[in-house]
């Protein structure tokens, strides 16, 4: 942590021309050199960090690998990465399972479908129902490596629901999901967009007279800053911060096209179906939305538009269905009787499987993009993650989580290691510490760890 | 309504100490210190009423701003724990040149702008500058600082030069007013209060936003603004004829929509989140549950505003109004567009809980939910806490049933027969049982798969036989008016009470329940108490929910 923040206004005078400074709180100014280090060939390539979520768990018998290690055996409920890639190799050995880590609560109370994201994703315990004790692994991160692309982060909900979202700046501050395919591809990808092959690059003269808007912002900041107590200085720096971010995004954009070889503008998705006059949640329609939504997402960081992204396929009270059921797939996995011979709900399940159909349809897009001598895969580490392991009682122990990619070498992917009711955190420090954040422990009270899974670390 | 304001006016100037006989017959309010004030974000609702207010109904507001966020049960708490974030910056920012370009543009520009450029091809400094001091006043909540509007000025003359348009030039100030967090959030002051320095009272311009978002749900108007900055609105009586003036404004009616609207969670039916299934409920549209909730809103606004009449009737009354499509949910006749209807004395519904609305919000896509509708009655109509489900409760019990059990009251046996789970969910269940005649979307049912359905139950003492009386119960439940009242006030100063401000919570439900529970007086009582015009001061970061 040297030298940080000598480093930021070096980079802000050289990329703004030397903007007016002002006061940056100090997780905005921690920069390192892991997102843009890995030079190969001509440009940088950039490690990108993002989570993939789907709700009410899994079965932990037929889930979790029957074996560990590198090359293991594929469960009945991980078939879907028994897939061949383009590039070559299964996906499975990109994918590493971590099963039999527990949420432990230490008798805090188990809120159904809260407790588990929330002590997954910050290492604390809830501190209420949908509140988290702290921001969220993903905000960590893009505090540290998102500062330089256009989109500090990306979150996207295939659910239709713009509050589904685990990405927590703090307790009560939340990153809002976009929903609508049509308006990413929008704001992404819409006349904004830089496309390399464009031809000659013409900055948009709006483009400055938006950041002199932008100036006379900041200029309101300091009068209104003391007229305000402790608990609104600290939201109006999250206010500012997000201006900065707006002003970064101008600044990438007047510095034209991304230069990166596998970069171009996404097809137009088309309008999309969430405004129809009747319910959206079965399979087909958010298989659809998820696809369109990852496809985009796909594009965007190939042209490194972001580093830092969330998806949510299902929500943690999934509302999954399919034509003809007259329920959805959380009120299945409490409706519904375990079947006696098969062992458990098989109605349910289906949406188990769907689930890492979806999951398995995620990471093939991210690893069909070719970059440096493989492909944008190598440079992603994807964490997956669910609320609940088996969803019935609301089991929080094993709970179920994966990594895809290989974070641009940090990470070993392929394996499956089982965690023996070791706490969850441990997987969740793995992820913070091969993106490169500075931590030798994390959580609190029996959640804190200071062992990651060594297995998996480069 | 501003009758039955004018009726408590002479208690409650008494009460906050501006002398004369005591001509009320109730007790005066308790000397109180109001809790801590914080920066209150717009809510979307606040934005939209607010830009209408100020630059013409005209504009098209972009939907999808950073979404509001509920805390303690109203997104009213949640705006004043909120901040922006990268992403809602930006949709704030594409809102707001969206907005000023609709604004400026040659059609809609006549009606806001009272200045002619001396060139409309160029920069013109003091036309710009009339325009940026009039809307910005309106925008901001108070006058703007000298230097407010100078840089304004400054970026309306160089875009203007930049792009040769005057009008494009002035869209730019606008859109920099329009991401401000002066307009994004309201901000509220304190000062010490000369009577008693050691005290601290609200600013007169802070009462004025609190008085407007609270009766309008929108921005001051300048006569509102002229009263603040001449600080009329620290004297009770000027306050009250303000107050009087925008409850029986127009606006009002917006004001008393937009505080039900988010205590019922009707938002979750503006985005489009109540959904049904579909193979079961095709009747059940996004237009159907807009319907509802516009039902809903009308009846309460004819109870409370139209009539006058007791708040607590609104769980026992049988009229309503209606459009066709609901009518064939009622399964009653019903032509026409809407209309008042009255549901039949011997029919299965009356009041609020019966409607289409509630009855869909609190159930899932597939089927009823006793627990979900227990709950809501507990938490939001009676203001009663329901505890945090247990961190290790033996789920054997429930994990396996045979499949034979067909109805709710059936499938609920198994929460109440597992300790682990009883001590919640006998809050939940039994009151939730007594809407089993209502399905997923409202609609009367008699049967569950082949069952009758026993709708009876007690609600803290008092038994029921069905919905009707579970409602009446619910009317005549000694916490209806105080949780009402609770819910009100915490609206109105956007934070849940503090230790100390329990007395004033008595006194308030004392004035609503001796007007006969008629509304406009429980809000002339309100915002002339010390909850409503003093604090402790600036929330503290520490205070913070978690």
């Amino acid at each position: 942590m040297k030298k940080l923040v000598s480093r930021r206004t070096i980079l802000r005078g050289a990329v703004a021309g030397g903007a007016v400074g002002m006061g940056l709180p100090l997780l905005d100014c921690f920069l390192n050199e892991n997102g843009t280090a890995l030079a190969q060939g001509g440009g940088p390539i950039p490690v990108r960090f993002g989570t993939w979520f789907w709700g009410c768990g899994m079965n932990p018998a037929r889930w979790a690998p029957p074996t560990e290690g590198l090359g293991y055996e594929l469960s009945v409920e991980l078939q879907a990465l028994d897939r061949t890639l383009d590039s070559g190799g299964k996906l499975r050995d990109h994918v590493s399972v971590f099963s039999g880590f527990d949420v432990k609560l230490d008798g805090n109370p188990n809120y159904p479908h809260g407790s588990g994201p929330a002590s997954n994703l910050t290492g604390l315990f809830a501190p209420a129902d949908g509140v988290f004790g702290a921001p969220s692994i993903d905000v960590l991160i893009a505090r540290e490596i998102g500062g330089f692309t256009r989109f500090r982060s990306l979150q996207m909900s295939a659910t239709g629901n713009r509050n589904h979202t685990y990405s927590r700046e703090s307790a009560t501050i939340r990153n809002a999901s976009e929903i609508s395919p049509m308006e990413v591809y929008a704001r992404i990808f819409g006349p904004d967009f830089a496309d390399p092959a464009a031809g000659e690059f013409v900055p948009n003269p709006r483009w400055t007279l938006r950041q002199s808007v932008l100036s006379a912002v900041k200029e309101d900041r300091d009068k209104l800053m003391s007229r305000v107590g402790t608990h609104d200085q600290q939201r109006l720096d999250q206010y500012f911060t997000s201006v900065r971010q707006l002003e970064q995004m101008l600044d990438v954009l007047l510095s034209g096209p991304p230069d990166l070889p596998s970069c171009r503008r996404a097809d137009d998705p088309g309008p999309d179906i969430l405004e129809s006059e009747v319910f959206q949640n079965d399979l087909e329609s958010v298989n659809q939305r998820h696809g369109a939504l990852a496809d985009l997402l796909t594009f965007a960081l190939a042209c490194d538009q972001t580093r830092v992204f969330n998806m949510i396929f299902s929500a943690g009270i999934s509302e999954l269905t399919v034509p003809g059921l007259n329920t959805t797939h959380h009120q299945l996995t409490h409706d519904e009787s375990i079947d006696a011979e098969l062992g458990y709900q098989p109605q349910a399940t289906q949406f188990v499987l769907a689930s890492m159909e979806a999951w398995a349809g995620f990471v093939e897009r991210i690893a069909s993009v070719p970059e440096g001598d493989g492909t944008m895969l190598d440079n992603c580490l994807v964490f997956a993650n669910s609320d609940l392991s088996l969803a019935k009682p609301h089991d929080v122990r094993g709970l179920p989580t994966m990594i895809a990619g290989s974070a641009g070498g940090r990470i070993t992917p392929g394996i499956h290691v089982k965690g023996n009711t070791d706490p969850c955190t441990r997987v969740g420090l793995t992820v913070q510490q091969a993106m490169g954040l500075p931590i030798d422990a994390w959580g609190a009270n029996s959640l804190r760890t200071s062992l990651p899974v060594s297995e998996i670390l480069v | 309504m501003a009758a039955s304001l004018f009726a408590v006016v002479a208690g409650c100037a008494v009460a906050v100490g501006c002398g004369g006989g005591d001509t009320s017959t109730s007790r005066d309010a308790p000397a109180t210190e109001g809790g801590p004030v914080a920066l209150r974000r717009l809510t979307s609702q606040q934005y939209t009423q607010s830009i209408h207010d100020v630059l013409g109904e005209d504009i098209v507001v972009p939907s999808r701003l950073e979404p509001d966020a509920r805390l303690e049960g109203l997104l009213g708490v949640g705006a004043s724990f909120v901040s922006v974030t990268p992403s809602g910056f930006e949709k704030y920012e594409a809102a707001a040149t969206a907005i000023a370009e609709q604004a400026l543009g040659s059609e809609l520009r006549g009606a806001i702008l009272s200045c002619e450029p001396s060139s409309a091809s160029g920069a013109d400094d003091s036309c710009a500058s009339e325009f940026i001091a009039t809307i910005g006043r309106r925008l901001f909540r108070r006058t703007l600082a000298e230097d407010e509007i100078s840089m304004r000025v400054a970026i309306a003359a160089s875009s203007a030069t930049e792009l040769g348009d005057f009008y494009a030039g002035l869209e730019l100030a606008l859109t920099s007013l329009l991401v401000s967090p002066n307009f994004l959030f309201r901000v509220e002051e304190v000062e010490p209060d000369p009577a008693d320095e050691s005290r601290l009272r609200l600013t007169s311009t802070s009462v004025a936003t609190r008085l407007s978002y609270l009766i309008w749900n929108s921005t001051p108007d300048d006569e509102l603004l002229d009263a603040a900055e001449n600080g009329e609105l620290l004297n009770p009586g000027n306050l009250t004829a303000q107050a009087s003036r925008l409850l029986d404004s127009p606006k009002a009616e917006a004001g008393i929509r937009a505080f039900f609207s988010d205590l019922l969670t009707f938002r979750r039916i503006d985005e489009g989140l109540v959904r049904k299934s579909p193979t079961e409920f095709p009747a059940f549209t996004l237009t159907l549950a807009g319907d509802a909730k516009e039902q809903t809103l009308r009846t309460i606004v004819d109870h409370l505003v139209t009539n006058e009449l007791d708040f607590r009737d609104l769980y026992t009354t049988r009229s309503t109004f209606l459009t066709p499509s609901l009518g064939s949910v009622y399964a009653v006749p019903f032509r026409g567009e809407w209309g008042p209807y009255e549901f039949a004395e011997d029919g299965p519904r009356a009041g609020l809980l019966s409607h289409v609305s509630l009855m869909a919000i609190t159930a899932h896509p597939g089927r009823s939910s006793a627990t979900l509708r227990g709950k809501f009655v507990r938490e939001i109509l009676l203001c009663q806490t329901i505890p945090d489900p247990p961190a290790n409760v033996d789920f054997s019990i429930v994990e396996n049933t045979d499949g034979e059990l067909r109805t709710a009251r059936e499938r609920l046996g198994e929460h109440v027969t597992n300790d682990a789970c009883a001590g919640c969910h006998q809050l939940m269940d039994p009151i939730g049982l007594a809407f089993e005649n209502f399905d997923a979307i409202g609609a009367y049912r008699t049967q569950e798969n082949g069952v009758d359905i026993d709708a009876s139950g007690n609600l803290d003492g008092q038994s029921y036989n069905d919905a009707i009386g579970m409602g009446q119960a619910l009317r005549d439940h000694e916490s209806l008016g105080p949780c009402m009242t609770s819910n009100l006030y915490r609206y109105a100063v956007g934070r849940s009470p503090v230790s100390g401000e329990q007395a004033l919570l008595a006194f308030l439900d004392d004035r609503f329940a001796a007007s006969g529970y008629r509304w406009g007086s429980l809000i002339g009582a309100l915002v002339l108490s010390d909850g409503f015009l003093t604090a402790s001061g600036q929330r503290e970061a520490e205070e913070a929910a978690q």
